[in-house]
C-alpha cells in the first residue's frame, strides 16, 4: 500500500492546480490519471480562452496543459499514475486504483477529486451508429492525433463548443455542412458564430436532428424544424448527407466516485446535473474529501483551475503542511472566482453554487447512496 | 485520413508500427491509441452491441462510454480509445459481452 498526504483523482485543468497548490505548500501528492498523458480536455483546445485576463485568456488550452504539466513533472512532491483508473474508496481512507491489470491501494490524508464530466447524449434514431461522436472525440481524433473525423459534418449544438469545434474542423479542413440548434438563439458567443457563419457554414436555430442514416455507418442526418414549443413540424424534414453527425449538447458531472464515496449530492441543474455538495472550500460532506472542476459543476477550464487551487489550498491547511496563514490566499483565490462569475452565465452557476452549498432549496433533492 | 498540414498544430509522428485488427496487418504510429490508429486506417465500427449485435464505434473518445470495447491480446472490454496501441498487438472485433472464457 502506498500512503500520500493528498491525493488527486483527474490531471485536468483542476486537478493539476489542485497537486501543485498543495505540493507547493510541501505536502506529498499523488496524481491519478486514466489517460497517458495530464491536462485532461486542454490539450485538445487549440483555441485561445476568453475570460479574466489575470487567468490565462488569450492563451490556448493546449498552452495551458503543457506548462502546468511541465511543472507537475519537475515537482519532487508529486508522483504522476498514468493510465490509472480510480475504482472505489472506502471508509478507512483507501482507494483502490487499477493500473497495468494490477490492483493499488493508496490510502491518504485527503482525497480531492477533479474527474471532470461525460459529454451527454440526444435521443434520436440510430444515435448508435458509428460516426454519431461527441464534440470531445472529435477534437481528440483531429487535434490530439491529427486524423479527420470524417469529410462531411453535421453538428449538433450551437453552443460555445458547438461553434469553437466547428472551426477546428474548418481549420482541419474539413467541410461543415451545417450547424444546428433547436433552442431559438444560438447558445454561443456571436464572435465564433460570426467566424464560422463567414467560412460559409449556415446555423439553423429550431432545428433538431431527427435520425441518422445508415447501414454499418453514418451516411446521412434528417433534419427537422421545431415550433416555440419544441415539437417537430411536419413536412419540414431535411435529408443532409454527411458521414459524420458530432453532438455538442453539453456535459454532464462525473460523480461516480463521489456517489460510492458517500458523499451527499443533489440534483442542481444550474450546474448540469448530479453533483456534490460542498462548502465554499469545495469540502464535500465527507470531511477528507474536496472536489473541484466540472465533477462539482459544469463551467470553463478557468474556473475549473480556481477551484483546483482552493480545494489545494485548503486540503493542504488540513494535513498541517502549511507554514503561511491561508486565509488572505484563500479570500484572493475566491474573489477571483466570484469576479469570474459575474456575468450572465456566471449568475446561474453561483446560483447553483448557493443551492449545492445546501443553504436554500437543495434539501428536497438531496441523497447520499446506501452503502 | 491522417490531417498533413494544419494552421495550429504540427503534428510530430512517432515511429510506424504495426498490429493486427481482425487478422488483417494495420499500420499505426507509436504514442497513439488503438482506436484512433483503427480510426486513421478507415475502420470506424470496433465491436457489435451486445444484446441487438449492432454496430458500434467511437463516442466519448475519452474513456467514459464503453462504445470502443475491444478484444486486445484475449482480453475483452479493453477501452482502445484510451488504449495505446503497440507493435504486434492482436485486435479484434468484440461481440457479445465480452466472455473471458469461451
Amino acid at each position: 500500500m502506498i500512503e500520500t498526504d493528498i491525493l488527486v483523482i483527474g490531471g485536468g485543468p483542476a486537478g493539476m492546480t489542485a497537486a501543485l497548490k498543495a505540493a507547493d505548500n510541501s505536502a506529498q501528492v499523488i496524481i491519478v490519471e486514466k489517460y497517458h498523458q495530464l491536462g485532461g480536455q486542454l490539450i485538445k483546445q487549440t483555441h485561445r480562452f476568453f475570460g479574466s485576463k489575470k487567468e490565462q485568456a488569450g492563451i490556448r488550452g493546449i498552452e495551458i496543459a503543457k506548462k502546468l504539466t511541465d511543472r507537475i513533472k519537475e515537482h519532487n512532491n508529486i508522483k504522476v499514475l498514468t493510465e490509472a483508473t480510480a475504482q472505489g474508496y472506502y471508509e478507512d481512507g483507501i482507494l483502490t486504483v487499477s493500473q497495468n491489470n494490477k490492483v493499488i491501494k493508496i490510502k491518504s490524508k485527503k482525497l480531492i477529486i477533479a474527474t471532470g464530466a461525460s459529454e451527454k447524449m440526444l435521443s434520436f434514431k440510430n444515435n448508435d451508429l458509428p460516426g454519431v461522436y461527441g464534440a470531445g472525440a472529435v477534437q481528440t481524433l483531429m487535434n490530439l492525433y491529427g486524423i479527420l473525423p470524417g469529410e462531411k459534418i453535421v453538428m449538433v449544438g450551437a453552443g460555445n463548443i458547438g461553434l469553437i469545434v466547428t472551426y477546428q474542423l474548418l481549420q482541419a479542413g474539413v467541410k461543415v455542412e451545417a450547424v444546428i440548434e433547436a433552442s431559438d438563439k444560438i447558445g454561443g458567443y456571436l464572435v465564433h458564430a460570426s467566424k464560422i457563419r463567414r467560412a460559409g457554414v449556415p446555423i439553423y436555430t429550431n432545428h433538431s436532428i431527427k435520425r441518422a442514416i445508415g447501414d454499418r455507418s453514418v451516411e446521412a442526418a434528417e433534419i427537422v424544424k421545431l415550433d416555440n414549443n419544441w415539437n417537430e413540424i411536419k413536412g419540414t424534414e431535411k435529408i443532409i448527407k454527411a458521414d459524420t453527425i458530432c453532438l455538442a449538447v453539453g456535459l454532464r458531472p462525473l460523480t461516480d466516485l463521489l456517489v460510492q464515496a458517500g458523499c451527499e449530492m443533489a440534483y442542481i441543474p444550474e450546474l448540469g446535473g448530479d453533483v456534490p455538495l460542498r462548502d465554499d472550500n469545495l469540502k464535500t460532506t465527507n470531511n477528507d474529501i474536496f472536489v473541484a472542476g466540472d465533477t462539482a459543476g459544469i463551467e470553463e477550464a478557468t474556473a475549473a483551475m480556481l477551484e483546483g487551487e482552493i480545494a489545494g489550498l485548503k486540503a493542504v491547511s488540513e494535513v498541517g503542511h502549511l507554514k503561511n496563514n491561508i486565509f488572505s490566499e484563500l479570500k484572493r483565490l475566491k474573489d477571483e472566482l466570484k469576479k469570474l462569475r459575474s456575468g450572465p452565465e456566471g449568475k446561474v452557476i453561483s446560483q447553483g453554487i448557493k443551492k449545492a452549498r445546501g443553504d436554500s432549496n437543495a434539501g428536497k433533492n438531496r441523497y447520499t447512496h446506501l452503502r | 485520413m491522417r490531417i498533413k498540414k494544419h494552421p495550429v498544430l504540427e503534428f510530430k509522428r512517432d515511429k510506424k508500427i504495426t498490429f493486427t485488427y481482425n487478422g488483417k496487418q494495420i499500420e499505426a504510429y507509436q504514442g497513439e491509441t488503438i482506436a484512433a490508429a483503427l480510426y486513421a486506417a478507415g475502420i470506424r465500427v470496433l465491436k457489435a452491441s451486445s444484446k441487438y449485435d449492432r454496430p458500434r464505434g467511437l463516442f466519448c473518445a475519452i474513456g467514459n462510454c464503453s462504445s470502443c470495447h475491444m478484444v486486445v491480446d484475449g482480453i475483452p472490454n479493453v477501452k482502445t480509445c484510451i488504449t495505446k496501441v503497440k507493435e504486434g498487438m492482436v485486435v479484434q472485433e468484440e461481440i457479445g459481452k465480452g466472455d473471458l472464457i469461451d
